[in-house]
């Protein structure tokens, strides 16, 4: 049994005045996600993502196409305990504190009153909130209510989890945080499925990617396949212009502004490459070794017809 | 079901006390009722009726604009705020939220008029140093003033089901006046002939109707109101303001929410 | 979209909706008894009201104004013999509005009518466009109105005849009232004037309940003219031939009469044996023992 099931899944928004034209914003998305896998949803600003979690979560009606949701129609209320979501950006009712949203969405997904505070208790330590008590959420800051939303999220001990844009608006050590929790509930076997633009951490964390573009589905991988399929490449800047034709056969691709040369050039060939640049008199730059598989995966994806990129 | 929706309702009444805009317009009526000896002293021997005319018409417009102030916001906050996601991603169903936006605006007004009507009781007793039973008949305008906030409540959640805040405040405000003034628009109904005739007779029904729920100055003059009445206002109350409900709960199921 | 929620909300919206109403018109006619004993305890003062009203007085004055003539109209219908409310009600509405001219043209007249066509104030009516003219002294048509309750309800010829003199020196005033103000001081209460003056009254207003009460007169004004006539000329057949007619065609053989006469409801007159005429439905004539009085 899949956990998630999308078939042909599209959207088309009416825009505007008398909401007559129809933009598409998904194009029949057709995806599986494997029970207990991380699933990384990629894709530019607008590509799409935020869409597909808001259909498959009923918040809004998809113009054509179905979904199923560890085996059952995704609209089926049952399912819907078995779900957790975590919205991009989250802000929660400004009033309560963590203690009380949590007991008010636990409610809602049906957890049972017994043991439900201490649930609680242990959640917000385990999001390193332990210590909150009756802070009302607007005093919190922007990482403390993330982690708040991951634990709204699964307060309710949900099998699969929906993750938008998780890292979005976090400082290095909020995201590493959050990192370290996703990472725990992947260890504890959930299925996860988030969206980002941030291509770094769906190469951490991520057993397989989806790239979206423009509302249409441009590939799926496995991240470990894209890492040992693709040679090791460097990048190498230097001065002189004129030193390039001496390279020829060597230099793949290349790029010239003025006098400055960005040239991408494969691991084995780089002693070759310096030495020829020495002898021209080229002045070096920079060297740096390439080590973006899923960058690459990803441009090449979204790339061709994507003017934005992330 | 029960426990979702009591959960809805619940903490819509938790985060309406704890804002504070709230407690500003309640130190306000409090404040109100607390001068009103005052002006009776100005206007020899109506001590009472100026108290029980002043306090009940303030127990009522507060009311109504703490229905409208917060009721113009329950839905489109939790929709601007995203918080809405998080509730519809769990076994909630949109009705329920509808429902129990609706009985915790519902619950907030109904505490806040027992909190008032309180300070207007001590305020009477204070005034006339003693309580008859002609006293105890008020709390069949105090009651007829919920049967306001019922329709109100209704009215402003519809607006918010579909519209902005600032609309749906204009709008639910317009419908509370012209609601007011529904008996004359059914009359003015009656005068004219022909097609505008059938409109404005049409929506002299469609529109809320407040007059009747207004006894005021009926039981500050100590004038009996009606069991049948009482019956009969209370049916249109609640057929009213549930039909009103399912056409924000019909609105708010069929939305896409962005 | 959830289909069963909606089409059960849909269902539950129009029933209850429809359910309402029936609650609404129950309640209103409950009201309809109590509002009354409500009213006249609480019929505020004009000038507090346009206070009140926060500079919005038009508006509030209309709604009076309808408060007026529904008042007026519900009274008529159960042939109520007391009017207490409606001279209040129209001080109200012309407080709220001094320029309300039709307020103070209908609503006086709805005041001078005789029960159960009207309040049977007459005094009221005079003070009501009184305070009209002191507002608009421009509007030629209120000293009509004054000069119409003087010499209709109070029969003060002189203060008819000064009303409609002053009215005909308002620029712009119908050439007419100069004719009405002649005709008041050489004849003084004649059927024909009040027929003149109702068709006036007929012609210029719109109400539909002003518009009955003038039609009623009319008629009644017209038959009382009709009935002078044929007692004429039945005395000009007594003359000529020494007996009553017996009946309509002994006029019409002798030539004083064209056909069997009808009164203007479309029935024949009534010809009784002692040669006296009468209509064949005096209900249909509520002024007529009135107008006999008339010269």
């Amino acid at each position: 049994m899949h956990a998630i099931e999308i078939q042909g899944f599209s959207k088309n928004y009416a825009v505007g005045f008398w909401k007559k034209q129809l933009q598409p914003a998904l194009r029949s998305l057709n995806l599986t996600v494997e029970a207990g896998e991380t699933f990384g949803f990629l894709g530019p600003n607008g590509a799409g993502k935020t869409t597909t979690l808001k259909l498959l979560l009923g918040i809004t009606f998809p113009t054509a196409g179905s979904a199923k949701i560890l085996g059952k129609d995704f609209r089926d209320p049952e399912v819907k305990s078995r779900i957790g979501f975590l919205p991009e950006q989250p802000y929660f009712y400004d009033y309560l504190s963590a203690p009380e949203l949590l007991d008010y969405y636990a409610q809602l997904s049906g957890v049972p009153a017994a043991g439900r505070a201490q649930r609680i208790q242990e959640l917000l330590q385990r999001v390193g909130l332990g210590d909150v008590r009756n802070k009302h959420l607007r005093k919190f800051s922007k990482g403390m209510l993330q982690r708040v939303g991951i634990a709204q999220a699964i307060v309710h001990d949900p099998e699969v989890i929906f993750l938008d844009e998780p890292m979005s608006g976090l400082d290095p050590l909020g995201r590493h945080e959050v990192r370290e929790l996703i990472q725990g509930l992947k260890d504890a076997g959930r299925t996860i499925f988030f969206s980002t633009h941030i291509l770094s951490d769906a190469e951490a964390l991520c057993d397989r990617v989806a790239v979206i573009h423009k509302g249409e589905l441009r590939g799926v991988g496995v991240v470990n396949d894209l890492r040992s399929s693709s040679a090791d490449k460097v990048e190498v800047i230097w001065q002189g212009a004129k030193a390039l034709p001496a390279l020829a056969g060597h230099v793949p691709e290349s790029h010239v502004t003025g006098d400055t040369v960005r040239a991408t050039i494969s691991a084995e060939d780089l002693d070759l490459v310096l030495e020829k640049l020495r002898q021209e008199r080229a002045r070096l730059t920079s060297v740096t070794p390439l080590r973006g598989t899923l960058e690459e995966y990803f441009l090449a994806k979204t790339s061709g017809t994507g003017e934005e990129r992330a | 079901m029960t426990s979702r929706l009591a959960a809805i309702t619940l903490n819509t009444f938790r985060e309406a006390i704890r804002d504070r805009v709230l407690y500003n317009l309640i130190l306000f009526v409090l404040l109100l009722v607390a001068s009103a000896p005052l002006f009776g002293a100005i206007s020899i021997d109506i001590e009472r009726l100026v108290l029980v005319n002043l306090s009940l018409t303030s127990i009522s417009l507060f009311g109504v604009i703490i229905a409208i102030f917060i009721g113009t916001g329950l839905v489109s906050k939790e929709i601007e705020k995203k918080t809405l996601y998080t509730i519809l991603s769990r076994p909630v169903r949109r009705w329920e939220f509808i429902l129990g936006k609706y009985f915790g605006l519902l619950l907030t007004l109904v505490v806040n008029t027992g909190l008032m009507t309180l300070g207007f009781y001590a305020a009477l007793l204070i005034t006339t140093h003693k309580l008859t039973p002609a006293d105890a008949r008020l709390l069949v305008a105090v009651y007829f003033i919920i049967l306001q906030f019922l329709i109100v409540t209704a009215i402003t959640l519809l607006f918010s089901s579909f519209s902005t805040p600032i609309f749906s405040a204009v709008f639910s405000f317009a419908l509370f006046v012209i609601g007011t003034f529904a008996e004359d628009l059914r009359s003015f109904a009656a005068m004219t002939p022909g097609p505008a005739g059938w409109l404005a007779t049409v929506a002299g029904y469609a529109v809320p109707n407040f007059a009747s729920l207004n006894v005021i100055s009926q039981v500050a003059h100590d004038q009996p109101v009606s069991g049948s009445l009482i019956a009969f206002n209370t049916l249109y109350a609640l057929l009213y303001s549930a039909a009103v409900t399912a056409g924000a709960v019909l609105i708010f199921e069929r939305r896409n929410l962005k | 979209m959830n289909r069963s929620a909606t089409t059960v909300a849909a269902v539950l919206m129009v029933t209850l909706f429809v359910g309402s109403i029936f609650a609404l018109r129950k309640v209103e006619s409950l009201r309809g008894k109590e509002a009354s004993l409500e009213e006249i305890l609480y019929l505020p003062s004009g000038k507090v009201l346009k206070r009140l009203s926060l500079g919005y007085s038009g508006l509030l004055a209309n709604i009076y104004w309808t408060r007026a003539v529904q008042y007026f109209g519900s009274k008529r219908k159960e042939r109520a013999t007391r009017y207490d409310l409606l001279a209040p009600l129209l001080d109200i509405t012309t407080d709220l509005d001094p320029k309300l001219i039709v307020a103070y043209e209908t609503g006086s007249i709805f005041l001078s009518q005789k029960v159960p066509e009207g309040a049977g104030q007459p005094e009221k009516a005079v003070a009501l466009v009184e305070k009209g003219i002191r507002e608009n002294p421009d509007n030629w048509r209120l000293y009509f109105t004054l000069g119409f309750i003087h010499y209709l309800d109070r029969k003060d010829f002189k203060s008819a005849q000064q009303a409609f003199q002053k009215g005909s020196e308002v620029p712009g005033a119908h050439p007419w009232m100069k004719v009405m103000a002649a005709r008041m001081a050489e004849q003084g209460n004649t059927t024909a004037v009040a027929l003149e003056l109702w068709n006036a009254i007929y012609q210029a207003n719109k109400d539909q309940m002003l518009r009955e009460t003038a039609l009623k007169h009319i008629v009644s004004l017209r038959a009382t003219l009709e009935m002078e006539e044929l007692s004429r000329r039945i005395e000009a057949y007594r003359q000529k031939t020494g007996v009553l007619p017996s009946a309509w065609g002994d006029l019409v053989r002798a030539g004083l009469l064209r056909s069997v006469p009808r009164d203007p409801t479309g029935s024949p007159y009534r010809l009784m044996t002692n040669g006296v005429v009468g209509v064949e439905d005096p209900g249909k004539f509520p002024f007529l023992a009135e107008n006999t009085q008339l010269k």
